[in-house]
């Protein structure tokens, strides 16, 4: 039960609502290490949570033709300054249903922390899927994060992810993910980092826009100081005809740090088209000229400009 | 009472001489235009006198209040109350109309933000939340800037050409603002190369390469600026004044 109290602490540090886990109309999974602490669910959607040796493997699927109205909570994290987690997730969203997710992974104390998440996520046809994940590590930095994705997204639905860490550090972090759009269907891929001390980000995020008229936008905002080192590989295929796609990546650094951004557009029919744009530097000098010509010391200008790229 | 006195300032750039031993003031509570062809440094002149980096004079005094603040930051001129409406603003991904707006309040305010919005003609309702990025047009962004100013209430605005890439309808309103700043008690240096905009000015300094050429009323210095300045063979041509806009 303190588990559990001490969770929710950590989840309202992270920017969570605590009081989502006590609100019946809104399905939620708590998990710390490898047990799972709180589950509700709701009408339509199946959450099984297994607990394993490691972590825990969930079973997510929102049946055909259902539309979860509430947003769905996860909260998974570890508080002892040591432990592994590892999640694994299976999600199915059956035709015409949709869900949104909004899921906060805690880690407030780590120092030699390993959180591994694992998902498989099929997403039917006429369907929807938005998962909203804000991650908070703590101050020491002394933790690795790997999160895999591997979804499939089918005709004339959407898929949406928004990935932030913004608060504490980051360590090492190293997300692979991967998304098929079918005919009709669009991809909005968005990943907000502030990296600092000795954090690493790896990032590969690709899009196979392998259906007729499908979208796909891969946005990367990207803040490091100090010596932390970014790598962004944002890549996006384009296979079919009237596949349309974007990928924009944005990165500053300051101090020593270090940023590198590798945007791949492949397209690989002539009535598809993708660009990209990417920038990587410092602070403009005129934005923070104008800022401290409203009486902002530099420090203060730069950390606005750069909050706002994140926000 | 001058609130700025500008001595004999002289900057150089990448080896390029962009003012030379430049020497005005502006009186307390007074619109003083500052008149020139392109490239003849008055973008220059107002990067200098806010502090901008790279824009430090060689030689020459710059006196706000009666301090010198030659070689202060910056930051520390804006909290004397002197501040820099850019020509070209600058564009903040993220950051809300209101949040830029309310950077230079003392009392960040809301009523005071919409106040300044409407000063400038734009309906608080439609920008208060609309982020300053590249989906605002360039006039908007102009009269983005003014309403920071007039937010801000400094003791004195250098105004940096706020009638450039405006249209011909509104160049009366930009004329108005600029009134507006005035009647609120602040100190008003108009840079411009348009004489009918000058006009509004208690006193004009007509400038070329660097140095003031004729000062006194707008109505005198802008028909001295139409017989003298703009025949005159030895204007700058565009391709050199491409070279001095990289520079600045």
């Amino acid at each position: 039960m303190q588990d559990y109290e001490y969770m929710l602490a950590a989840y309202e540090q992270a920017g969570g609502e605590p009081s989502v886990f006590k609100d019946s109309k809104m399905a939620h999974l708590v998990i710390h290490k490898n047990k799972v602490i709180g589950k509700h669910s709701v009408q339509g959607l199946i959450l099984e949570p297994k607990e394993t040796p490691s972590g825990v493997d969930i079973n997510l699927k929102v049946e055909k033709g259902i539309k979860i109205e509430n947003p769905v909570h996860l909260c998974f994290g570890i508080l002892p300054k040591e432990g592994i987690q590892e999640i694994n997730i299976k999600a199915k969203i059956e035709d015409g249903a949709g869900v949104k997710l909004l899921s906060h992974c805690v880690f407030p104390n780590a120092i030699k922390v390993v959180h591994r998440m694992t998902a498989n996520i099929e997403i039917g046809d006429n369907a929807y899927y938005e998962y909203n994940e804000v991650h908070f590590h703590g101050e020491d930095g002394g933790i690795k994060v790997v999160p895999k994705a591997k979804i499939k997204v089918g005709k004339n639905s959407y898929l949406v992810t928004n990935f932030s860490l913004l608060k504490g550090r980051v360590g090492v972090f190293n997300l692979d993910y991967e998304v098929h759009i079918q005919e009709n269907s669009s991809l909005a891929m968005t990943t907000k980092i502030y990296g600092y001390g000795d954090d690493r980000i790896r990032i590969k995020e690709a899009g196979l826009l392998i259906g007729r008229n499908s979208r796909g936008l891969i946005k990367s905002r990207i803040a490091v100081r100090d010596r932390a080192v970014s790598e962004i590989i944002n890549e996006l295929t384009a296979a079919a005809p009237e596949a349309r796609g974007h990928v924009d990546c944005l990165e500053v650094i300051q101090g020593n740090a270090r940023a590198k951004a590798i945007p791949i557009v492949n397209v690989t029919h002539e009535l598809a088209r993708v660009t990209h744009e990417a920038a990587i530097g410092r602070v403009g000098k005129k934005q923070v000229q104008t800022l401290m010509a409203r009486g902002l010391k530099e420090e203060e200008a730069i950390d606005l400009v750069v909050n706002g790229m994140l926000r | 009472m001058p609130i700025l006195n500008i001595e004999k300032i002289s900057l150089r750039i990448e080896g390029r001489q962009i003012l030379k031993d430049l020497s005005f003031s502006v009186e307390a509570g007074t619109i003083h235009s500052i008149l020139g062809p392109n490239a003849a440094g008055k973008s220059s002149l107002a990067y200098c006198l806010m502090g901008c980096c790279d824009y430090l004079p060689q030689s020459g005094k710059i006196y706000f209040r009666g301090k010198d603040i030659t070689t202060l930051p910056v930051a520390e001129r804006a909290k004397m109350g002197l501040t820099l409406a850019w020509q070209e603003p600058a564009r903040f991904e993220g950051l809300t109309v209101k949040d830029y707006i309310a950077v230079g309040m003392k009392n960040k305010d809301q009523t005071q933000i919409e106040k300044a919005l409407y000063q400038v003609l734009l309906e608080p309702k439609d920008y208060l939340n609309r982020i300053i990025d590249k989906t605002l047009s360039g006039g908007e962004r102009k009269r983005l800037e003014l309403a920071a100013v007039l937010a801000m209430k400094p003791k004195l605005a250098i105004l940096d050409e706020p009638d450039s890439g405006i249209d011909i309808l509104a160049l009366d309103n930009i004329v108005e603002m600029i009134k507006e700043l005035k009647r609120e008690g602040t100190t008003v240096l108009l840079i411009t190369h348009r004489e009918e905009v000058a006009e509004i000015a208690d006193k004009t300094s007509l400038i070329c390469s660097g140095f003031v050429v004729k000062e006194g009323t707008p109505r005198d210095v802008g028909k001295y600026f139409k017989e003298k300045c703009i025949p005159c063979p030895t204007r700058i041509y565009p391709a050199e004044e491409d070279k001095i806009q990289e520079v600045e």
